[in-house]
């Protein structure tokens, strides 16, 4: 078996141990925190491969990620019932597309099914991620990530702006979804330690997925691109297609972080789409050593739940913008390298690390 | 049988005519060199021919088919591969994973068969892995395989991207100075090398200045100077061609 799968097994049986420890220390509550990690985690993951390994800059994935979670909120809640009688509507409710439930005041609400929203919200994503990756792409370091910027900041005023949307509110009462019978993505205590286990199994899958990725033709392409693109290109890579490609699917990841995320915790707020959170995941990347999953897995877990543990308290922004800063002055290639051990070598040795090119 | 045929090719940056009017052919199996002072369009040819640039007239074909205005990866599928002035090899990456890149066009696993690891690209990878090592093996660097190829010493930085372009197969290798930055023994080894890949069948137009070389291992010379071509013939000829000796070699006892 493969070293990589040997890790991904390592990888989940600390996920069932930090279970087990909290269930032992009697500290549950942990687990709600440890699956919103999770969820930023998936986002984080495909991040790293965009920006560590095809060396594209992206200051926007908080745009994919409000993005899924907006699309699905919207239409988890939006009351189709008043439109019971038009043609269309009642096509979808036979195709099975909606759902009624039972609303807080004994109502009833008519609204799309969260499976549908969830695959609308990829969509929408694809197109989006398509429609803005080609011209910006073409685009290279400080101004790739301007661009991708700016796209982060128009997603996040529209979200602020929107009535539709919530303006400043964003969008609550977002129903459970349920991803196989018994199986359902809600923030009840009652489904407490279920929802852990849904939410790092999906890491633990994203991570999979891109490992394979990483180790793949296409991988060896992207980082080839990364490091010389003219040379890749002329080595038959289509570097423009390559780019676009690994853009959008990273976007796709955002963007179903942002979905399951926005049935957890039963809403969204325009915060998820703030430019500060796209700070924040590109911090994360960073210290996880830039071209490093696991690095970048890590350190997600870490910040992120010390983060929504509220232990960074006010100054939560600040510490990602301070981590990002100290990272790119003193360790800009990360700290969980693979080369790690090499350098605490290099500290007790004469030679400077570093100096050896 | 004709391989490359560039017919009346031009390119001007702003007022400087780079390549006017330039006509030659590359027959199948030679070694065709490129020599002229410097300033004298030779890279800007190169790069007209693999797509780097597109040309402002004229065409290029290649293999019969048209080639010009198509973009490097588009060349690079139909057989042309190139190595560059400046060493362009893929950091962080070891000298095998920088010559297995050069089997992209090869291959076929793309982003979603990566990301599931099915089952053919386990056998692409590994005909991948070989033949980079296969090749590596024809150029004497095998036992670099597994070291970060941008630590390598200059010379062997050089082959390595010798081995990725030859590992794309190509029809046509277009090498920039190959012999830039080497030293006397590391350019003779150079030499043996192309005129061992020639052998194998490949087609090589290469840019050099080190004269040695060219003389050595050329079946043809074409010389430019100030974009337009002056000369086009066997070695030897263009030793005794008065207007080659005047523009660019230069007299004995001058």
């Amino acid at each position: 078996m493969k070293a990589r799968y040997m890790q991904v097994l390592l990888f989940v049986l600390s996920i069932i141990a930090i279970q087990l420890a909290t269930t032992l220390t009697d500290s549950a509550y942990h687990l709600t925190q440890l699956t919103m990690t999770a969820y930023y985690t998936i986002l984080i993951l495909g991040l790293c491969m965009l920006v560590g390994y095809a060396g594209q800059l992206s200051l926007g994935h908080a745009g994919f990620f409000a993005i899924g979670g907006y699309m699905s909120a919207f239409l988890t809640t939006h009351d189709l019932s008043p439109y019971k009688a038009q043609a269309s509507v009642a096509l979808l409710a036979d195709w099975g597309v909606l759902t009624s439930r039972p609303d807080l005041y004994g109502g009833s609400l008519l609204t799309v099914n969260p499976w549908a929203a969830c695959i609308a919200a990829v969509c929408l994503t694809i197109v989006v991620a398509y429609i803005i990756g080609g011209p910006v792409l073409k685009l290279k370091g400080h101004y790739l990530a301007m661009a991708t910027l700016g796209f982060g900041i128009i997603v996040y005023r529209i979200a602020l702006a929107s009535s539709s949307l919530g303006a400043a509110d964003g969008i609550s009462d977002v129903p459970p979804f349920r991803l196989l019978p018994g199986v359902e993505i809600t923030g009840s205590s009652s489904a407490r330690v279920m929802n852990y286990y849904v939410a790092w199994g999906g890491v633990t899958l994203g991570m999979v997925l891109l490992l394979n990725l990483i180790h793949s033709r296409v991988g060896r392409a992207l980082s080839s691109i990364h490091g010389a693109e003219d040379a890749a290109d002329a080595m038959g890579i289509p570097t423009a297609r390559y780019k676009l490609k690994a853009f959008v699917l990273t976007a796709v990841l955002a963007s179903v972080a942002g979905v399951m995320l926005t049935h957890y915790n039963g809403g969204i707020g325009p915060s998820e789409a703030s430019v500060m959170k796209s700070v924040r995941y590109v911090a994360i990347v960073a210290v996880g050593g830039m071209a490093n999953l696991w690095g970048a897995l890590i350190m997600s877990l870490l910040l992120n739940f010390l983060s929504l543990r509220g232990c960074f308290g006010v100054y939560d922004d600040a510490v990602f913008g301070g981590i990002l800063i100290i990272i790119m002055l003193f360790v800009p290639d990360g700290l969980l390298r693979r080369k790690v051990f090499s350098d605490i070598k290099g500290l007790f040795s004469r030679n400077t690390p570093g100096e050896e090119t | 049988m004709t391989l490359l045929s560039v017919k009346d090719l031009n390119k001007r940056f702003g007022g400087l005519h780079a390549v006017n009017g330039v006509s030659f052919e590359v027959p199948q199996g030679v070694i065709k060199a490129l020599i002229g002072p410097n300033g004298a369009g030779k890279t800007t040819l190169f790069n007209l021919i693999s797509g780097t640039i597109a040309p402002d007239s004229g065409s290029v074909h290649f293999g019969g088919a048209p080639v010009q205005g198509l973009r490097p990866y588009q060349t690079a599928s139909l057989g042309m591969a190139r190595t560059f002035q400046h060493i362009r090899l893929f950091p962080k990456m070891t000298a095998l994973e920088n010559i297995m890149v050069g089997r992209h066009i090869h291959g076929k696993a793309g982003f979603i068969a990566g990301m599931l690891n099915l089952p053919f690209t386990w056998r692409e990878e590994k005909n991948i892995r070989d033949k980079g090592l296969e090749i590596m093996d024809f150029l004497g660097i095998a036992d670099q395989a597994d070291a970060e190829a941008t630590s390598l010493a200059y010379g062997q930085q050089r082959v390595v991207e010798l081995g990725r372009a030859l590992a794309c197969e190509p029809r046509l290798l277009l090498l920039d100075e190959p012999a830039a930055g080497l030293n006397m023994r590391e350019t003779v080894e150079m030499g043996k090398l192309i005129t061992r890949i020639r052998d194998t069948g490949i087609t090589v137009l290469l840019v050099e200045h080190d004269m040695t070389l060219v003389m050595n291992i050329s079946d043809e010379i074409l010389v430019l100077s100030y974009g337009q071509k002056i000369a086009d013939d066997k070695p030897l000829a263009i030793q005794k061609n008065s207007e080659v000796i005047r523009n660019y070699l230069g007299e004995d006892d001058a």
